[in-house]
This record gives C-alpha cells, structure tokens and sequence, in this order.
C-alpha cells in the first residue's frame, strides 16, 4: 500500500528546502506588516475621532469575516481592475499582511486595555505628552499580554503562507504541487511539506514562550 | 464642556493676595448626577488644605479636576493666577486646548491612593521620567534631582528596584518623589494612605510632614486619617453632597464643629476608630 521511494526523497529534498526560504520569506514579510500595521489600526481607534474609530472597526470586522484566500484573490486579479497591478509577491503580501494586521489590532486592544486607567492618570499628572505616555508607559505594559497572542498569529501566518500558492508564490506548497505535476507523484512531496511545517513550527511555539518569559522579565513584571 | 456663560469669569486673576488655586463656581455632573455644585474654594500659597467627608461627598473629584484627570461642566479654575480649565482668547475665555492644558498643568503634581508607579521602570527611573522627557533635563541632572528626593523619601536604597518588589508604604513614598521631581507649585494627595496597612501609614504620612516643614508648597489633600488632616493642615474642608458643608481651621472643625452634618460625620468616625 506504501509505495514511499527514498531516492525520490531525497531528489526533490533540496528544491523543497529552497522553497522552505521562500515560505519563511513571506511569513517573515508579511508579519513584519500585520505587526506595524496592527499596531497603527489599534492605535487609530484610541484618537478622539468617533469616525476613524468607526471605519477602521468595520474594516477590521470585513477582513476578520472574509475568508483570506478571498482577499490574496481579490489583491491580485481585481486589483488590476483598479490601476494596481502587483506582482504575486506584492499582493500576497498585502493581503496576508493586512489580514493578520486585523487579527493582531485585537491583540494589541486587549493588551492595550489590560494597562490599568492609572497608569495614564500618572503620565498625566506628570505632564508627559500622548506619544510619551504611549511608547514609555502604555505599550511597554500592553506588550507581554499580547505576546502569546502575537506568537500564535506568527505561527498562523506561517501555516497560511500556502494559500499563497493560488496566485503563484512559489513557496513550499507551491513547490510541492509543481513536483507532483511534473512526476505524479504526490506522496514524497506533500508528506516532507508536513514535516517541514511542523519541523518549523514547534521550535517556534516553544520560542515564542521563552521570549514572552524574558519580556516580562526585563519589564521588571515578575 | 457644555456652552456657558463665562463673561463673568476674569481672564487672570489680580491683586495682592492671588490665591494659588482658586475654583470658581466649578460645576460637575455624570449626566443627571451633580458630584461637584457651584464650588468656590481658594487655597493660598503655602496653604495645606485637607479635604474630608462622606465617600460620594465630590472631595476626590476636586483633586481630579485640577488635575484635569476630569473635565468641568461649569466654573473655571485658576491656578496661579491663570485659568486651567479655559484660556484667554481676545478678551474672553474660552475651553483650553491640549497645550494651554500641558503649560498650567506644569504647576501641579498628585499622589494616588494606588501609587501609579510604572511597573516597568525601577524607582529612580520612574522618578526621572518626567525631568527628563518633559522638562527636557539631562539625565545627570535629572538623576540627581532623584536621588536627591529619593534619599529625602527614605528610599536610596531601594532606587534600583521595580515597583513589584517594594511594600505598599515604599511604593507611596517614590511616588511622592516622583511628583516632587517635577517641582510642582501645588501638590494634590488624594487619599494616600487608604491602601496601605496600618503599620506603614506613619512612614508616608511623616513625608508628607517633612514636605510641609521644608518646601512652601501649597498642598491639597483628601484623606480619612482624621488625626493626620487635625496636625498638619492650615485649614479642613468638609464636604458634603458635592459642596463644602463646613470648613475652618482643625482647631474649630473638629474641635468645635457648628453644623450637623459635620457632627454627625465627625462622631462617626471617632466611632469607628
């Protein structure tokens, strides 16, 4: 029933792994946006602007309640339709960096209401200005109960990266499929795609914990 | 703020003796809720004027409103000389904006029943937040102003330290430093010693004391140590249902309180000691 063939294996082992820096490219890439991105989209319903609040909420609730392969789909092919012609890199990223932007502004929320009302009564009563009293006081608290938040959408994203194939990104699913095009054989390939995730993805979980440990750490909080 | 006739109000107070906080007719609702009605009150330079009364009474919210942690539905309040609360435009007040706020702010620091410390900076490095990144001091300057008034607090050997690992009276005692380091003309303490154990009042109470003996500040306080407002204050305000029922210096207030409310509170909570 098992017709694994090692030699098979090991041939497409290197175009896989190749594939693999791609993969951790646009994970990389794309959090690196949702992670700024994020951050800018939950600040942006603090300010005094009822508006602003309302239109980034709602925009955060449509790409939270879309599905994101929707979204690679739509950046890409209907962007042209409106001037943006993006390669399958640019749009991946944009799409894939906005949809955990939304998901990783909730994070940021829930950090950002963690942090006690007096903490900026006291920058207050100190006369330290709004953008002070967020980046020395505020985010430093907000961020260690948002790491574990923050960690588990870095490994989503992660996991998500193949959905980039669809429009052409040549990560590992992209590679894996191309492989079992060319040679009918889809076993090999798509069972070392598993292993590479998951090879990936526990060191990184774990990683994730000990971070969040020293944060706290060298915030003084333990 | 709500649209109010302010034609009344001066643009900056003048004269001889002007009074280093002064509320005029402050008003303060949560909707239909009147905490703070009509209230006129003047503390004097170098004035240590402790507020007491009844929980729900506004005396919290006085503090609270100068140091614009609230807004005001009515009223204006000077603090030295100058409106807080609005700021001259031609010659009539209008609501302050953020930097009309910032600049009158300056003259006044509070100490919280909860402390406040950063968590995430030692206590030197909470005293020296604020010299550093808003009166624009280096950080030599500003570290020695620390230690200055972290050694004034009993705390110099602690300046390393994160909040976590201080004691409640400990933490207090650096928060006072810490407002101290902004050289405040006014400071507010607003019920200091309500979260600390017993044991520990007397260490932040005693640096309070020193402060009135050695800085001529001018200090508000809201406090339920009876004994403590009776040695220290030049004058007590009773406050009762969002205005002052009765005030007077310690002597006649609490020795010789005229009104019933007063009474009533004052043998309440002799009763409860």
């Amino acid at each position: 029933m098992f017709d694994w063939r090692w030699d098979f294996t090991w041939d497409i082992l290197p175009r896989l792994i190749a594939a693999t820096g791609n993969t951790l490219l646009a994970a990389g890439l794309g959090y690196a946006i949702a992670v700024v991105l994020g951050l800018a989209l939950a600040l942006a319903q603090r300010t005094p602007s009822r508006a602003l609040t309302l239109v980034v909420r709602e925009a955060i609730e449509f790409i939270r309640s879309t599905p994101l392969v929707l979204q690679i789909f739509f950046v890409f092919y209907v962007g042209p339709q409106f001037g943006l012609r993006l390669s399958p890199w640019t749009a991946g990223m944009i799409a894939i960096g906005l949809h955990y932007a939304a998901y990783l502004s909730e994070v940021y929320r829930g950090g950002l209401d963690s942090v006690p009302k007096g903490q900026w009564e006291a920058a207050t009563s100190l006369n330290l200005s709004t953008s002070r009293t967020y980046f020395r006081v505020i985010l430093p608290q907000a961020l260690p109960p948002s790491l574990a938040g923050m960690g588990n959408y870095l490994v989503g994203i992660f996991k998500d990266t193949p959905m980039l194939s669809v429009i052409g990104v040549a990560e590992l699913m992209h590679t894996a499929n191309a492989i079992g095009s060319e040679t009918y054989r889809f076993l090999e390939p798509f069972t070392l795609v598993g292993i590479i995730f998951l090879a990936l993805s526990l060191p990184t979980a774990a990683g994730i914990r000990l971070f969040e440990a020293w944060v706290r750490r060298k915030l003084g909080m333990v | 703020m709500d649209a109010q006739d302010l034609s009344g109000f001066p643009l900056r107070l003048e004269g001889d003796a002007v009074p280093m906080v002064s509320f005029r007719k402050v008003t303060k609702s949560y909707g239909s809720l009147v905490v703070l009605d009509s209230l006129d009150l003047d503390v004097a330079e170098g004035e240590m004027v402790s507020v007491i009364g009844p929980s729900g009474s506004g005396k919290t919210t006085v503090l609270r409103m100068l140091m614009t942690l609230e807004t005001i539905n009515g009223g204006v309040i000077y603090v030295d000389g100058e409106p807080l609360t609005h700021m001259p435009r031609g010659d009539r007040l209008v609501p302050a904006d953020s930097r009309h706020l910032r600049r009158i702010r300056a003259k006044i620091g509070m100490c919280f029943q909860q402390f406040n410390l950063f968590p995430h900076m030692t206590a030197l490095e909470n005293c020296m937040e604020g010299p550093v990144h808003v009166l624009g001091l280096s950080k030599k300057e500003a570290r020695e102003r620390s230690e200055e008034l972290l050694a004034m607090v009993g705390m110099t050997e602690k300046r390393d330290q994160h909040p976590s690992r201080l004691s409640g009276g400990q933490q207090q005692r650096v928060a006072i430093a810490r407002a101290m380091a902004m050289r405040p003309k006014v400071m507010l303490f607003d019920e200091v010693t309500s979260a600390l154990d017993p044991e520990v009042i007397g260490e932040v109470t005693n640096v309070i004391r020193k402060l009135v003996a050695e800085h001529n500040l001018t200090m508000l306080m809201v406090t339920h140590q009876m004994g403590f407002a009776k040695d220290i204050s030049d004058r007590v305000c009773f406050f009762y249902g969002g205005r002052i029922e009765e005030q007077g210096t310690p002597d006649a207030l609490f020795g010789h309180p005229k009104r019933e409310r007063t009474q009533q509170f004052l043998s309440a909570v002799r009763e409860a000691i």
